[in-house]
């Protein structure tokens, strides 16, 4: 909201030196925030002066007219100054802004040579100086105007106001009004303040100005309207009422129009003037029939919904009520009959009106945050004053006031409640002076405060309201900084630390955290044969990824997509996040009250609808996973480092060795030969592997490319951790190389080894595979380190090689393996 | 065995003296190790003059053996001491030159393994949880995609309100949304649990705004709440500014503005008094807060007649651009590993 300060002051005495940063700070300190504030005092730098044009020398020799001006600027040499503007004559008084000004934007004016003369100044329009967007020609004063040439033009041109652009929470509707801003700047400056909204009014008459009937008060509980007949259609809206509604950024459409619009801004009370004689017959207020058609001032053709509230004559919708009139009753520069409106309406439904037709208009915002309903009377006078002063014609001598009043409800509010919620200690006094200063209703007792809001505060209705208001007048500053002490608490849960170790490990293992965004396309789902049905936004921020990953991968990989097209190489990066997974059947989540807490069941069908939100932890990786260097040969990244990472997560959130289990596994987007399903205790938990090539081309990534995705929602909390065993006594260490079809995969191989070496088995590890010469086609020779070791003694070479025996039998027995060499 | 007495002259003590002059200066003489151990035998073998002359001890009268075997021994012992003085100094000379030739470049760069990092939104969440956890709260997590009765209903979001109009929510289907602030989970804590709480909830939102410099669909709030008996603004400053300090410097503060929030009354927005900024010592917006609406307990089943509570929130996002100036909040999200890697394992 734009208004100028010149208008408050019609309200409220204020200092006269009052600067814009003091406004600034004390609208701020109040609760409204100051978007903008311009002091056109110094806006226009230098020397504005009123001249009067003494000789205008038409120069001809030019494409377009060219006029070299003498005026009179009070000082003893007329002026010279070359002007392009031709809307003046000799004695107008015009605005001359002298060499060494410096107009808005920046534009430094001085004495130069132009057109073949000096040109010492420059008279202005309304452009230049900031004031309008009027710039046909220059401005030429009024003769009425009471300034003589040398004069300060400023205070002439209305430059001398604090322009301030307000933004109004939305629930201080009263705010929205110069009744509304100059009652807290009163606040702020302790001064008296003058309600316009208390200001005259011609109480309803029996005879009505005009037939009106409501026919739903819910949607409207009060309908004012007034008739001025004879209005002159050439009268011209008042330069003062033409400038504030520029200042606050609103059409000059009209006289009864702006004056509607002049009120709305002064009192808060949005209103319609319709032309008398463009109405046929009585009007009725009442809600739109479903599918109705009404055209809006703004030209487009609406349909209209059952709720929507409208007035109608007998051709029916003329007005789509408290948003925007219509077309067929406006008035129109021949209008001679007026009748004004100011009605109340129903803020939830010009809420859900405004955004169901997407029309949110001063009126709307106005009546969205509540509207005073006590203003429409004094609204009506002053709209009507207005039109009879400035257009001439007379007022109706009818007055009609529908009017559906609510009893006002009382607020009790216990008088240590503010205290109690604020920390600052409030006297029942002081707590009934700001209340009384806002303009409540207070009977004060000892042990409590009885309230009733003024009619301009429909946001006061509980005592927490009340407290607001209570420290806002009070003041922020006066809250002291204490530090509250909370009971002892339990630290980081299991699965937040899990995480953080996860997040860790993967880093230090050299991959990179991002974050991506949780939109993905079919197209994207489809390529990397993610999970579906996945769940779909309704107003997805673009079409083409309408969808919520149900994988990580399709973020990671665009990410990983974008590295590589910006010249990092050798990237491997890793998230951890959410997925969406809805479940089959999912049926709308049950309605629920606000009075009090759902019931267990209702609440528990609730959080049935939600999909499943599993947390993941992810990786891919292309490049090489060790570089190239003056050491010599890199190692390129691979489906082996892949499955390490989800080793290496598995082994961050404590999940003991023997409980993970990598199986080789066929899986899309993977390469069907290199694709690990990676279980936790024989529970599937995630996969890692290549990506399919196929994958990798539609994706335009190196073939290569490697992934790996683990549910860590889905690995087991860690038990207790037990100690480990181990012996002091020397190991025995063994070598074994066995043959085995190629197709028996290692992790069997170590299975049976183990289990068949016994309880001696401290270790074994692979340390050698080998296929090609010397061994048979299909088969390959796997050499393993075992290391034996007793809890109790130390172990015999016999001991170690019975136990190596033992562990090879079991193989052989399984997968026919036969010792190398043997 | 016949004895042949050669020259008892091999014991005069001039002899003796000789032969210890004669391997002093062969052994200083000997260039290295080898040439030191080549001489060793001439002078300290059983071929040498001191040994040689140690035979003849016995062709000595009895009377003038113990004289000379005297001699001898210390002629031994000082050939011996010559010659580990010049063991010690060439092995000193070659474990030099051992060193010396082992030198290597330790310029040489050695990035074989890139270098991993954690994303700094992760890490500054991570810093706001732990020191919320130093003081007792507990850290709370809920659900992205989230009821529509969480975000909105139960936070005093009438139906009504113009936030749950398509301009900035994100719709999944009936009654289902993504979270457009972590405040559900306040709820979810209320209706889990009854007071004392204190928790801050770090997470992941939703606001349906194009991607730009300074506005992203996705970013990630932390939030606060506060439920207990006699819970004042005044804590709720304390708290705050504690808060401030610890994220922004010793002399760090907040100064409140009266704001509207439905879910909070009192409400107000603060700013913080941040010294470092890089544009000089300034006042920046920082978050909302106020104290918890009674109806917002009510509707999860907390009596605001005995108990009250205070909420505050901030954008994170936006917290680590102020606050280490980042200026394009486009890069916490495109992935780009120097972004990243910028901030190593913890943002600081």
């Amino acid at each position: 909201m734009k208004l100028g300060l010149s208008w408050l002051r019609e309200h409220v005495t204020l200092p006269a030196t009052v600067t814009a940063s003091e406004l600034d700070s004390a609208l701020t300190d109040l609760g409204i925030e100051v978007e903008h504030i311009v002091d056109q005092r110094e806006s226009v730098r230098g020397e504005l002066v009123v001249g009067r044009v003494l000789t205008i020398e038409e120069l001809k020799e030019f494409k377009k007219p060219i006029r070299f001006v003498t005026l009179d600027i009070g000082r003893s040499a007329p002026q010279e100054v070359i002007c392009g503007a031709t809307n003046f004559a000799e004695g107008d008084l015009v605005v001359v802004i002298l060499p060494g000004g410096v107009l808005p934007g920046g534009f430094e004016v001085g004495s130069r040579k132009t057109y073949g003369r000096v040109s010492n100044g420059m008279i202005c329009s309304a452009r230049e100086l900031g004031i309008s967007d009027e710039h046909a020609g220059i401005i030429v004063l009024d003769p009425s105007v009471e300034a003589k040439p040398g004069d300060d033009a400023r205070p002439v041109v209305g430059l001398d106001d604090i322009g301030l652009t307000l933004e109004i929470t939305p629930d201080r509707g009263y705010q929205m009004s110069v009744r509304g801003v100059a009652r807290e700047l009163a606040h702020a400056y302790k001064q008296k303040f003058s309600d316009p909204g208390f200001g005259p009014r011609t109480e309803g008459t029996k005879k009505p100005a005009y037939p009106v009937s409501i026919e739903d008060t819910a949607g409207c509980d009060r309908f004012a309207a007034r008739m001025v007949r004879g209005v002159d259609p050439k009268a011209v809206t008042p330069d003062f009422m033409r400038r504030r509604l520029t200042t606050a950024g609103i059409r000059v459409l009209g006289l009864p129009i702006d004056i509607t619009n002049y009120v709305m801004l002064e009192l808060g009370q949005p209103m319609h003037a319709f032309d008398a004689d463009r109405l046929k017959g009585g009007l009725v207020v009442r809600r739109a029939k479903e599918g109705e058609k009404l055209t809006t001032l703004d030209g487009v053709q609406r349909t209209l919904a059952a709720e929507d509230m409208v007035i109608c004559d007998d051709t029916g919708p003329i007005s789509l009520a408290a948003v925007m009139g219509g077309t067929t009753s406006e008035v129109e520069p021949t209008t001679v009959n007026v009748l004004f409106e100011a009605a109340h309406w129903d803020p939830a439904m010009v809420g859900r009106t405004a955004r169901r037709h997407k029309l949110f208009s001063e009126a709307a915002k106005r009546w969205e945050r509540g509207v005073d309903r006590n203003l429409c009377l004094v609204a009506i006078e002053r709209a009507v004053n207005l039109l009879v002063e400035h257009g001439g014609g007379k007022a109706g001598a009818e007055v009609l006031d529908l009017n559906h009043p609510q009893q006002p409800t009382m607020i009790s509010m216990a008088a240590d409640k503010p205290t109690k919620l604020i920390g600052v200690d409030y006297s029942v006094d002081r707590i009934a002076d700001i209340l009384t200063e806002v303009g409540c209703d207070v009977a004060a007792y000892d042990d409590r405060v009885d309230v009733i809001p003024p009619s301009w505060r429909p946001d006061l209705r509980q005592p927490a309201d009340l407290v607001e208001e209570v420290v806002r007048l009070d003041g922020f500053a006066k809250v002291p900084s204490v530090l509250p002490i909370a009971p002892p608490g339990n630290g980081l849960t299991p699965q937040q630390r899990r995480r953080r170790s996860v997040g860790r490990t993967l880093a230090e293992q050299g991959y990179v955290e991002v974050i991506t965004f949780p939109f993905v396309s079919a197209s994207m789902m489809d390529t990397l044969s993610v999970p579906s049905p996945a769940v779909r936004l309704a107003n997805p921020l673009s079409e083409e990824e309408p969808f919520m990953r149900t994988s990580l991968l399709p973020g990671l990989l665009g990410a990983l997509k974008r590295n590589l097209g910006r010249g990092n190489r050798d990237v491997a990066l890793y998230e951890q996040g959410l997925v969406f997974l809805p479940a089959e059947g999912a049926v709308a989540p049950p309605v629920m009250g606000v009075a009090g807490r759902p019931e267990e069941t209702l609440w528990d069908k609730a959080n049935e609808a939600v999909p499943r939100q599993p947390l993941m932890a992810a990786a891919v990786l292309t490049g090489e996973a060790e570089r190239s260097g003056w050491w010599g040969q890199g190692r390129a990244a691979s489906w082996a480092d892949a499955v390490q990472a989800a080793r290496d997560v598995l082994a961050a959130a404590s999940v003991p060795a023997a409980d993970i289990e990598v199986t080789q596994l066929v899986s899309e987007p993977f390469h069907p030969g290199r694709c690990a399903q990676i279980s936790v205790a024989g529970r599937p938990v995630g996969r890692a592997g290549e990506l399919h090539p196929a994958v990798c081309a539609a994706l335009d990534l190196p073939r290569g490319t490697s992934a790996m995705e683990i549910e860590l929602d889905a690995v087991p909390l860690p038990a207790v951790t037990p100690p480990p065993k181990f012996s002091g006594y020397p190991p025995a260490l063994i070598d074994v190389a066995l043959i085995l079809p190629s197709s028996v995969p290692a992790a069997e191989v170590e299975r049976a080894l183990t289990e068949g070496a016994g309880d001696l088995l401290e270790s074994v590890r692979l340390f050698d595979v080998y296929a090609g010469k010397g061994i048979e086609d299909g088969k390959r020779s796997l050499a393993y380190s075992l290391t034996f070791r007793a809890p109790d003694r130390t172990l015999k070479v016999e001991e170690a090689v019975a136990a190596r025996d033992a562990a090879v039998a079991v193989a052989a027995q399984r997968f026919g393996a036969v010792l190398r060499g043997a | 065995m016949s004895y042949d007495p050669k020259s008892p002259e091999a014991l005069s003590p001039e002899a003796l003296k000789g032969y210890a002059a004669d391997a002093a200066t062969a052994f200083s003489a000997a260039a290295n190790l080898k040439a030191l151990q080549e001489l060793k035998p001439a002078h300290l073998g059983d071929r040498s003059p001191i040994a040689l002359a140690r035979r003849e001890i016995g062709t000595l009268p009895p009377a003038a053996k113990a004289d000379s075997g005297k001699r001898l021994n210390e002629a031994r012992t000082e050939i011996q001491a010559a010659y580990d003085a010049r063991l010690a100094e060439l092995e000193a000379e070659e474990q030099e030159r051992v060193l010396r030739e082992e030198q290597v470049d330790v310029t040489l760069p050695w990035d074989r393994r890139p270098r991993g990092a954690r994303h700094p939104l992760t890490t500054l969440m991570e810093r706001v949880g732990d020191l919320f956890v130093g003081m007792g709260y507990e850290v709370a997590e809920g659900p992205e995609l989230e009821l529509e009765w969480a975000n909105f209903d139960a936070l005093n979001i009438a139906p009504d309100h113009p936030a749950r109009g398509l301009m900035d929510t994100f719709w999944a289907s009936e009654g289902l949304v993504l979270r457009t602030h972590t405040s559900p989970v306040q709820a979810r804590t209320m209706l889990m649990r009854q007071p004392p709480i204190y928790i801050v909830v770090p997470g992941k939102v939703y606001r349906s705004d194009e991607f730009d410099a300074t506005h992203s669909p996705v970013f990630h709030q932390v939030e606060g709440l506060v439920v207990d008996k006699g819970i004042t603004m005044a804590h709720l400053k304390g708290t705050l500014d504690h808060f401030a300090r610890a994220m922004f410097g010793a002399n760090a503060k907040t100064r409140w503005r009266p704001h509207y929030f439905p879910f909070t009354e009192p409400s107000a927005e603060f700013d913080v008094w941040f010294e470092a900024h890089r544009d000089g010592p300034q006042w920046v917006e920082w978050g909302g807060c106020g104290m918890v609406h009674p109806n917002v307990l009510r509707a999860c089943g907390i009596d605001p007649e005995v108990y009250s509570g205070f909420a505050f929130g901030m954008g994170i996002d936006r917290t680590l651009m102020f606050r280490n100036g980042v200026s394009d909040m486009r890069d916490m999200f495109e992935g780009d590993v120097r972004f990243t890697r910028a901030f190593g394992m913890e943002v600081q």
